[in-house]
């Protein structure tokens, strides 16, 4: 028996191994990653049977996935602040704990440190290397990967925004209409990124890297493959698929964290505006990354940072 | 005229007609909608099949449409069970005749409107329809039970090889009545909860619940309903493969009890979990004992394909490798037993580790996989039923000799291949990290396409055969049209009681 499963692992090891990575190539998709957009306060549609909600304030959120780059510059600052630590090859941090309600299959939540990044995770694209972090060769522009929820909201709090609600999150998505994705009532392979686009988009990034840039989907020919404009009533890029999003609630009982938009994983359903999946916050995955929302500053010049 | 008069006879009024017929629509259904879905989209399938037919597809109604979809597909299974039901176990001819012609307008109307309303545009009179064809089939049902009725003293066990009281009451046609009240009382929970639709009920999938922690009565109510019709749908092919195989002795004394008990405690354990969360727990205790009954019917089987065969030979002693030889020899009497202990693998099996390991490794996954690893696991039932019941076909289309066994084996095989697929596919993340998924996700995708393409494959051949069969005049169809009752030994028989309350109503 234990032969069998032997060869059984030994096996997928060895074709797993043929599917080795090649290196990956910067493409520059014209959008900048640090530009935020106004949501207004007001009524939208909510969820599958399109219940009105109100949300009464204005917000601002992220027009792209948080970035690799992003998130490394923010790991060296933390680090150096402080308020993250690694140990046994994992950034952890500090959660102040979940309300526990010991309700029937509750998910206990304790204070303590939490886990944020996995970093000998193979799936994450940054490398560690004399103690600065920096994003893999070519994935400066893909979102940020393979973060719990604990490490997405470490980065929010670090820089005072916050993850969006999942209310914050679907308006931002739909606007105030009532279409099943963000910029209409149907999906085109080479609008999103997910399991349908693959076989067109793998031609530029090779069959194991799932993810492409942020706001890649922009309308841009890239060498010859002509994108379709992914994008929002306010804006946003990759609100369906590329990478899932972590939202910002805690769901009392459960403590489950919801996570939004669908992934290059996902059927054509799953980046429709109001399929839920959710995970335990420690969870981290190829296909799930974050953006950040905050209270509207006054306006000001991003910097332009779509450099690798 | 006469051809024409005599085709419908054989589709409408024979047992056989009637399966082949559930059987069938249920395959050219899976045909066309199965190029909706996975990789058909992909390859701009799902987009031709959709502008051919005038399919009418929101996004935002899919999940009403999988409704409709899978209400159609489980009505014509039921149907095709209740033929089966009602030609091996002994009831009035008008009974038969009425439960079977109910059931048929019943699905027909169901699966015509029920599609139409899903696929091509909503209107109250496609939707009205629908409901008027389940209605039928649950009219169907209350005629079957009442035929079914096992403390009548018309039909009592003559052979006392067969489960019986001490009066002599059949205690098989007991599990069979079990199982009917309890599908009838089941669809109620269903049928009360679609009453709210559109009026206070909003239409989900219970896989998008699964970790909503207070979920309403209704949404409870429509989670049991579709677990426990599932489950009453596999104990039915349960109870008509064992007579199929003759079951009797000790073994079916213990099994028939056993089966009637866990049926009526899963199904109370399911009704139950609208108001407690004790339910899992009578779940449990029923399924042991409905699994218990299901091992002892393939203790049986199995024992009594390598006797017969061993006999055949002429063998009086053989040896245990011509024993294991005979139990291969017919795989289409081999494989729904084999299928069954197979389901453990990857329905039963799959299903206790996850409630063991929930908390611990499930309930940290993505909703997503967990999703993926339950909806596999109802499909992978569904679709052994679906095997069961056309191993069980074939031998009533009396296909023998070298196409017998390449049919049974192909259809082991490909499910097998496929099901197994599907449980390593869903189960990936506890042996690859994700990192290294891909090429399990590809090979397993491919192995699962390669064993249900086959299968479909076969069954089309097996529906052209049939097709190509009703041109002859005297042709296979002509000779079940005469033929029309499946043929197997039955438990009891028409009583002097029975006799004489036939005549008091002829007289009447």
């Amino acid at each position: 028996m234990r032969t069998l499963q032997n060869t059984f692992f030994i096996s997928l090891l060895v074709i797993t191994g043929l599917f080795a990575e090649k290196p990956m190539k910067f493409v520059d998709t014209g959008i900048n990653p640090s530009t935020w957009a106004l949501v207004p306060a007001g009524e939208f549609y909510f969820g599958q049977h399109q219940h009105v909600v109100d949300i009464d304030y204005d917000y601002e959120i992220m027009i792209t996935d948080v970035t690799n780059r992003q998130y490394a510059n923010y790991l060296n600052e933390a680090l150096e602040k402080g308020t993250v630590y690694i140990k046994r090859d994992t950034v952890w941090g500090y959660h102040p704990g979940d309300p526990f309600d010991a309700y029937l299959h509750e998910y206990e939540i304790p204070a303590g440190d939490y886990p944020h990044v996995p970093i000998t995770n193979p799936g994450l694209r940054l490398d560690y290397e004399g103690g600065m972090f920096n994003p893999k060769t070519g994935y400066g522009n893909h979102p940020m990967v393979e973060v719990s929820w604990f490490g997405a909201k470490a980065y929010a709090d670090f820089y005072d925004y916050r993850l969006p609600t999942e209310k914050e999150w679907e308006k931002s998505a739909r606007g105030t209409t009532t279409d099943d994705y963000p910029w209409g009532n149907t999906v085109q392979r080479n609008q999103a990124n997910f399991v349908s686009s693959h076989n067109l988009f793998e031609k530029m990034f090779g069959d194991v890297v799932k993810t492409t840039p942020v706001g890649f989907y922009n309308g841009k020919n890239y060498d010859g493959y002509q994108t379709m404009e992914g994008i929002t009533p306010y804006g946003l890029y990759d609100m369906a698929g590329n990478v899932y999003q972590w939202t910002g609630d805690d769901h009392p009982k459960v403590h489950y964290r919801y996570m939004r938009g669908g992934s290059y994983q996902s059927y054509e359903y799953s980046l429709r505006v109001w399929p839920r999946n959710s995970a335990g916050p420690e969870h981290t995955s190829m296909s799930l990354g974050f953006r950040c929302a905050r209270t509207p500053v006054q306006m000001e010049i991003a910097p332009t940072d779509t450099s690798e | 005229m006469k051809k024409i008069k005599d085709l419908f006879h054989f589709f409408f009024q024979s047992t056989k007609g009637l399966i082949l017929l559930g059987i069938t629509s249920i395959s050219v259904i899976t045909a066309v909608w199965g190029m909706l879905s996975g990789p058909m989209v992909e390859w701009g399938v799902r987009d031709f099949v959709v502008d051919l037919l005038g399919m009418d597809l929101q996004s935002v109604e899919r999940s009403g449409r999988i409704i409709m979809l899978y209400h159609v597909i489980a009505m014509i299974v039921t149907a095709i069970e209740v033929y089966m039901i009602t030609s091996i176990v002994p009831m009035r001819r008008h009974q038969r005749a009425n439960i079977n012609n109910t059931i048929t307008v019943g699905w027909i109307t169901t699966t015509i409107f029920g599609l139409a309303f899903g696929y091509f545009g909503h209107n109250y009179f496609y939707h009205g329809l629908f409901l008027v064809g389940q209605s039928l089939i649950f009219f169907a049902g209350l005629l079957l039970t009442a035929a079914l009725y096992p403390w009548r003293k018309h039909f009592l066990v003559e052979d006392k090889e067969y489960a019986h009281t001490k009066s002599g009451y059949d205690l098989e046609r007991m599990a069979f009545f079990i199982m009917a009240v309890s599908m009838l009382i089941s669809a109620g929970f269903g049928a009360v909860t679609g009453s709210f639709w559109s009026n206070g009920h909003e239409t989900f999938l219970a896989e998008d619940l699964i970790r909503v922690p207070d979920k309403t009565a209704l949404q409870k109510a429509v989670i049991g309903h579709l677990h426990i019709m599932l489950t009453l749908i596999a104990v039915a092919i349960t109870l008509i493969v064992g007579r199929w195989m003759d079951f009797k002795g000790k073994l079916h004394k213990i099994a028939m009890p056993t089966m009637m008990f866990g049926t009526a405690v899963i199904s109370g354990g399911v009704w139950s979990v609208v108001w407690t969360h004790m339910a899992h727990t009578f779940i449990y205790v029923g399924s042991v004992f409905v699994m218990f009954a299901a091992l002892l019917l393939v203790i049986y089987s199995w024992g009594k394909l390598i006797k017969d065969r061993t006999a055949e030979l002429g063998l009086e002693n053989p040896t245990f490798g011509q024993k294991f030889i005979a139990l291969f020899h017919d795989p289409i009497k081999f494989g729904p037993f084999w299928q069954m202990v197979f389901m453990n693998f990857t329905v039963s099996g799959v299903g206790i580790f996850m409630a063991i390991k929930l908390e611990q490794i499930f309930r940290v996954w993505p909703a997503r996989e967990e999703r993926i690893t339950l909806t596999g696991h109802w499909h992978i039932l569904s679709a052994i039923i679906a095997t069961i019941i056309l191993m069980y076909y074939i031998d009533i289309a009396g296909i023998k000799g070298k196409m017998r066994k390449w049919l049974g084996w192909t259809i082991i095989i490909g499910s097998d291949i496929a099901f197994g697929a599907a449980t390593i596919f869903s189960m990936k993340r506890l042996f690859v990290t994700e990192y290294y998924q891909t090429p399990v996700v590809n090979w397993t995708m491919l192995a699962m396409d390669f064993g249900l393409g086959i299968i479909l494959v076969l069954v089309g051949g097996i529906l052209i055969w049939r097709l190509k069969d009703l041109f002859s005049s005297d042709g296979l169809w002509s000779k079940e049209s005469a033929s029309p009752e499946l043929d197997l030994e039955r438990t009891s028989v028409l009583t002097q009681a029975g006799r004489d309350a036939i005549k008091k109503e002829m007289e009447i």
